[in-house]
């Protein structure tokens, strides 16, 4: 009967697990990543533990970044902290501060005999979650950085290219938009892509202390007449019509080019998996422009997104279950399906020469760029910035640049006022850690 | 008339220990620990902590922000308070004259409270949404360029509008409860001798309802002040920007956004203090204005 084949091959099958159970290693992994991204999570974590016997993975979705590492934070207090916690860009200098709560990831491979050379990571990755010493912290994940958007059809019927610099989108493309009738620029998130990136993008010197790596007192050097000239033009061109501003919301900002009212978008090179589900019209994608003014020779962007954190204070076993998971991770298979799946850029140079090597960049050459524009030629303050506190202070540069661009303030005292409230943040800060 | 008396004068303490530790554990012991967090700053982890005195009150008080958050807080909370309670005032008493439907009336009145503060915090965002929302399309329509998150004052109407929307109901079915209760001879007697409605309402109705009205009052300051976070944090989308912020906020976004623990424990000892003040300032001048029957 076939029932008591399947009850015989049931009670085989678990006789057959339950020794394999006995010894398995269970490890949480805490994340941020919602909606589909937490789908593409899920999966890879399935493919882990389907890839082996040893250990088993649970993923948990925790929120967004700002609540996965509150969590985390009181987790660990409690004493309940998951093996691997995701905590993103601007939390990095809360976590890597806090030297006990995490296991460095480069010496837990080491620990655990899986094979590390930092430089199988692609450049822009290496250095934004390392020590001063390039000594790798934190597992670069989802690495993303920012890019420029167009609407294929918005440019050729303006009778314009994607422009290079800012200057040509002040002169020749945003007019030209405009008397098409379009709004010709969008950016979905001021701190991230046009103040961070903004210095990597111009090679200038974001913070004091090699932007905030070395130890001791850091200050933020953000009162710079680079980036002040650019917020002075941001706002003439909101003026003149030639930029949209929908607030500090990132989708308030996407939506409109989604709708094709804004012609250029400047977003995350991970929004690309979103945008081609979403956007029902051609859209490509290039580099971040930059301002002739300021440098001739651009250089990278460094990543945004998160990494993977190994918490401290967890058994040998769990332990050597995490560096299992994350030599799975760094694989060029999972970070190759990983890159095809949401869009975000592959951290390894294997990885990278295997979407190559599959003609995935033929297909889609605009999911490329990201990559490409993390492996331009970096300069010395390109690698990133560590600022504990950082959330606070990009939400003063939100409140500040909203005064800004609504005429409430001037340039120079809105970023005065940043200058100010970010070195009394870095300050206190700095005593936290005392 | 004979008082009860326990025998044993322990038994009644017996009885309300599960009471008073409730209150130790979760309302003396947390207030506590935010007393005592305020004077500290400590690394998030918990790795360490320096005593620092009264540096987390001075860099909160001298914080650019601070001042105008709590005066937009004040602003917020008046406000919200009037309308909830003068909106929901003015259907009551039609409400209390309607004849037929009345109950009908009264139920799709009430509906609205059954919704919780981040749901109507959604309703928001649909109605002000920078592209669809018809409430941007109507102020348009009007000559208003209204642009939820972008315009300081936009977000503040809109907060406002939805905090107010949100608060009738309860109000409602306290002030109708209260003028059903006012007896129907007082109503007859001043039938007679005033045959204006609006004074009579004002002379005789109003101030028979003061109790209840006062009670409301604390009831939406509260509410105001502690309850809108919900609908505030859904219409920011989480990030504020420059968008006005109450300080109740302003402690989340602090401590819980920016792990913060000092100093957003110093805002809330702020805050304790203030409800504090303001509770005895309504209960020792405002109350004895309140005519009780």
């Amino acid at each position: 009967m076939n029932f008591r084949k399947l009850a015989a091959a049931a009670a085989l099958s678990t006789a057959v697990a339950a020794p394999a159970f006995a010894q398995q290693t269970d490890i949480t992994w805490w994340h941020a990543m919602g909606g589909r991204l937490g789908e593409v999570v899920n999966e890879i974590a399935a493919d882990f533990n389907a890839s082996q016997s040893d250990y088993k993975l649970t993923p948990v979705y925790k929120g967004n970044y700002e609540e996965t590492l509150t969590a985390g934070i009181a987790a660990f207090r409690g004493g309940e902290q998951p093996d691997i916690m995701q905590v993103f860009d601007a939390g990095a200098a809360t976590i890597i501060g806090a030297k006990g709560a995490i296991v460095p990831v480069e010496d837990l491979l080491k620990d655990n005999g899986v094979p590390f050379d930092s430089n199988d990571y692609i450049s822009g990755v290496r250095n934004f979650y390392a020590d001063a010493a390039g000594k790798m912290i934190g597992m670069p994940f989802n690495s993303s950085t920012p890019i420029m958007y167009y609407n294929v059809a918005a440019l050729e019927k303006a009778g314009v290219t994607a422009p290079k610099t800012w200057e040509e989108f002040q002169s020749v493309t945003a007019p030209a938009l405009k008397s098409a009738g379009y709004i010709p620029m969008a950016q979905s998130h001021m701190p991230w892509i046009f103040t961070e990136n903004f210095f990597s993008r111009h090679n200038l010197p974001f913070a004091t202390n090699d932007n905030g790596y070395g130890d001791g007192e850091t200050k933020i050097l953000i009162n710079n007449d680079a980036i002040k000239k650019h917020f002075a033009s941001m706002k003439s061109w909101i003026d003149d019509g030639l930029f949209g501003y929908y607030g500090t919301g990132w989708g308030d900002n996407q939506a409109p080019f989604e709708r094709q009212e804004v012609a250029m978008w400047l977003g995350s090179s991970g929004s690309f998996g979103g945008l081609s589900q979403s956007a029902d019209f051609e859209f490509s994608a290039t580099y971040l422009p930059y301002w002739e003014s300021v440098t001739t020779e651009p250089t990278n962007t460094f990543i945004g997104g998160a990494a993977l954190f190994a918490m401290s204070g967890k058994s040998a076993e769990a332990n050597k279950a995490t560096a299992e998971f994350f030599r799975f991770l760094t694989s060029a298979k999972t970070q190759y399906f990983w890159h095809k799946e949401t869009g975000y850029v592959p951290i390894t140079n294997a990885a990278y020469e295997m979407a190559q090597a599959d003609g995935y960049y033929d297909i889609k050459p605009a999911a490329e760029i990201g990559i490409k524009q993390l492996t331009l030629p970096g300069g010395e303050w390109t690698k990133g910035y560590r600022m504990g506190f950082y959330v606070q202070i990009r939400d003063v540069m939100n409140r500040e640049y909203g005064k800004l661009l609504a005429g409430e303030k001037s340039v120079d005292d809105a970023f005065a006022t940043i200058e100010e409230e970010a070195n009394k943040l870095l300050a206190r800060f700095a005593r936290t850690q005392g | 008339m004979k008082r009860v008396q326990f025998r044993r004068p322990i038994f009644p303490f017996l009885l309300l220990i599960p009471q008073l530790a409730i209150i130790a554990v979760f309302f003396y012991w947390p207030a506590g620990e935010a007393i005592r967090g305020s004077f500290y700053l400590e690394d998030p982890f918990g790795f360490s902590s320096t005593y620092v005195g009264m540096d987390n009150y001075t860099d909160t008080v001298t914080g650019s922000e601070y001042v105008s958050v709590a005066k937009f807080t004040l602003g917020f909370t008046a406000v919200v308070a009037f309308f909830s309670l003068a909106l929901a005032l003015l259907l009551a008493v039609k409400a209390d004259s309607v004849l037929r439907g009345a109950k009908t009336y009264r139920t799709l009145l009430m509906w609205v409270y059954a919704i919780a503060p981040p749901v109507a915090g959604l309703f928001g965002i649909l109605l002000f949404d920078q592209a669809i929302g018809p409430f941007t399309k109507i102020a348009q329509s009007i000559g208003w360029d209204f642009k939820l998150g972008v315009n300081y004052w936009d977000s503040a109407t809109a907060m406002v509008i939805v905090a107010v929307w949100k608060q009738i109901p309860i109000n409602f079915i306290f002030f109708l409860a209260g003028m059903q209760s006012v007896p129907m001879a007082v109503r007859e007697a001043a039938l007679i001798d005033d045959p204006s409605g609006p004074s009579r309402f004002f002379h005789v109705i109003f101030p028979l309802l003061a109790p209840t009205a006062f009670f409301l009052l604390i009831i939406n300051i509260t509410y105001a002040l502690f309850d809108t976070f919900g609908i505030i944090d859904i219409l920011h989308k989480g990030e504020p920007g420059n968008n006005p912020v109450t300080l109740v906020y302003k402690v989340y976004l602090d401590g819980f956004r920016g792990n913060d623990l000092g100093g957003s424990s110093a805002q809330s000892v702020i805050l304790m203090v203030l409800v504090l003040i303001l509770t005895v300032v309504q209960f020792r001048f405002m109350e004895r204005r309140v005519h009780y029957t």
